[in-house]
């Protein structure tokens, strides 16, 4: 009691030691303003610790505010930036749709090289397999909303610019009104449905498109609807079947890659937003990152047959807003993991149902027809590695699998060792199943879900990719 | 007749070897043309190569070129209606004449992100 009573009282002694120190600090503060011509005190504080957004005219003819020219000093040194294009910057826009791993370093640098306002468009949740790529977002984020966590770390950069979130999917039911807002937009989505839709709302509103794409160890880039430059169906005008459109989470991406093309986006948005430089309008960057080469192609200028930006085209806001995206390019907006039904339930079992035969030690053998390189991340035991491209060709191999294990179990096995198949979410197995049916394997089964599943229903401590 | 203009790389990292493609039958050397055909994106996962010489026969246009090439890669097809055609870095139309020493750039696009 005593002692705590004591603790209290020397705590309060500081308390009182420190506001005599903190008013004798304000009175020399007082004093300097005076001197410099009487800026109020307390307006002073608040501007070093939060500096307000207005372009207040300090005096100087640009706009810039003491803060502003100190925080953007290196850019202002630049003589083909200077002032004047850090004023451009500050009174634009941009929109950014995509919080991902090309919109993560986009973002970073947009935020701090000082785009008055700066919009973040995503409807996803940072995840743990987004970490490598995705620099924007930190662990703490795990799970929560990938708009909330660039905004707030855009905001940690430069807390004087606009952050604005829209935690939304970017349909055509709300891009006109989200977009109409900016100046600028760059797309650093991850499928093809929004690339067509961002585009033609792009063409549509008369704004320029910063696009950038990145796919294993190759990206590229370029700067549609903008001073004669296409739009992308003026390159496009048929969609790439599906086959042809492989994503990050199936084909794989080396972080820096998206981040590289993230990087020459935002620099691209600064050069249009700054009015700076030859902005990559009428060409095509291509980035690959293996070979250590960039490579650029002058494209195509726009189309005067495009469909959307030709000369007779009359494509309308309202004709945007009824165009199915999704239907288009036979691709889903938000694109889930694809599921085929291909097998009748008699042929399929579920990993639940796998586990229980193995542990009743039924003869079998279990064939995983993922890629080499897949199998080597995880597997299960036992299974034999046969690539569904190459499964054709490796019948043989099953076969012997088959009357090994049968030798094994001896006579007890009178109907023959068992042949399921395996692979990461169950599309592959069935694709391969239908195969060896064809090929004499008539007992063959697929497991319901893959590896996944596995994880899912059977061993929770099973590694998932 | 030059083999190995061009030393690949596999979209796995590993070497492929270059390939030099001889598709027409060889008639005398000067109505043939070597020309350089780099492949992007999809282009090289359909092909496992990021690029080939390839040799036509003089007149060829760029259009013929991509019927050879998908000649002899079938699954090349599958991007045929959806690419960027780039003849020395420049946009080309399918109708135009190569050259020898000619560089055809086939530069599917690329949707990740
Ligand atoms: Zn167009």
């Amino acid at each position: 009691m005593e002692s705590n009573g004591g603790d209290a009282f020397r705590i309060l002694e500081e308390i009182e030691t420190l506001k005599a120190a903190k008013s004798d600090i304000e009175h020399r503060i007082a004093n300097l303003q005076v001197q410099i011509g009487g800026v109020a005190v307390e307006e002073m504080t608040d501007s070093i610790l939060c500096p307000p957004i207005s372009t207040n005219d300090a005096g100087f003819g640009h706009g810039l505010s003491p803060e502003m020219v100190y925080r953007y000093s290196r850019q202002l040194l630049l003589p083909s930036f200077g002032v004047k294009g850090q004023s451009n910057l500050l009174k634009s826009s941009i929109l950014v749709v995509g919080a991902g791993g090309l919109g993560s370093p986009a973002l970073l640098y947009l935020a701090a090289c000082g785009v008055g306002r700066l919009g973040i468009v995503d409807h996803d949740d940072v995840e743990l397999n987004n970490m490598h790529r995705q620099i924007i977002h930190t662990e703490a984020y795990i799970g929560q909303s990938k708009v909330k966590s660039a905004a707030a770390a855009c905001r940690a950069i430069n807390s004087t610019i606009d952050i604005v979130e829209h935690r939304e999917a970017l349909r055509t039911s709300n891009a006109l009104e989200i977009v109409r807002k900016y100046d600028i937009v760059i797309d650093a989505t991850d499928n093809l449905p929004s690339r067509y839709m961002i585009s033609d709302c792009c063409v549509v509103l008369g704004k320029p498109l910063v696009s950038g794409a990145a796919l294993g160890l190759e990206g590229q880039l370029t700067v549609y609807n903008h001073i004669g430059s296409p739009c992308y169906r003026c390159l496009f005008p048929t969609p790439p079947p599906t086959s042809a459109c492989q994503r990050c989470s199936d084909s794989g991406v080396l972080g820096v890659v998206p981040g590289v093309i993230g990087c020459l986006q935002a620099l691209e948005a600064i050069k249009i937003a700054s009015a700076i430089g030859e902005p990559l309008s009428g060409r095509m960057l291509l980035f690959d990152a293996l070979s250590a080469r960039i490579r650029i192609v002058k494209i195509r200028g726009r189309s005067l047959h495009c469909e959307v930006c030709g000369e007779n085209a009359a494509f309308t806001e309202q004709m945007f807003q009824d165009f199915d995206y999704e239907k288009f390019t036979q691709s889903p907006l938000t694109p889930l993991p694809l599921k085929l039904k291909l097998l009748p339930e008699n042929v399929r079992i579920s990993a639940k149902e796998y586990k229980e035969r193995v542990v009743k030690g039924e003869a079998h053998v279990l064939v995983d027809v993922r890629p080499e390189h897949h199998f080597k991340i995880v597997s299960l035991p036992k299974s034999l590695n046969i690539p569904l491209s190459s499964l054709e060709g490796k019948l043989p191999e099953i076969s012997s699998a088959l009357k090994e294990e049968e030798k094994c179990n001896g006579p007890t096995s009178s109907p023959g060792a068992s042949l399921y198949v395996i692979c990461r979410r169950g599309n592959d197995s069935q694709r391969a199943v239908q195969l060896l049916h064809k090929m004499g394997f008539t007992s063959a089964q697929d497991i319901i879900g893959g590896l996944e599943s596995w994880a899912r229903d059977v061993d929770p401590n099973f590694p998932i990719y | 007749m030059s083999v190995g203009g061009l030393s690949t790389m596999g979209e796995q990292g590993g070497e492929v070897e270059t390939q030099q493609a001889n598709i027409l039958p060889k008639a005398s050397d000067d109505s043939l043309l070597s020309i350089k055909v780099l492949f992007f994106a999809r282009a090289r996962d359909l092909t496992g190569l990021t690029g080939i010489s390839l040799e036509v026969s003089t007149g060829s246009t760029a259009h013929d070129c991509l019927n050879l090439l998908i000649a002899k890669f079938p699954r090349l097809d599958e991007i045929r209606g959806c690419m960027v055609l780039a003849l020395n870095e420049e946009y080309t139309s399918e109708s135009s004449l190569v050259r020898d020493k000619d560089e055809l750039a086939i530069i599917p696009p690329i949707s990740g992100g």
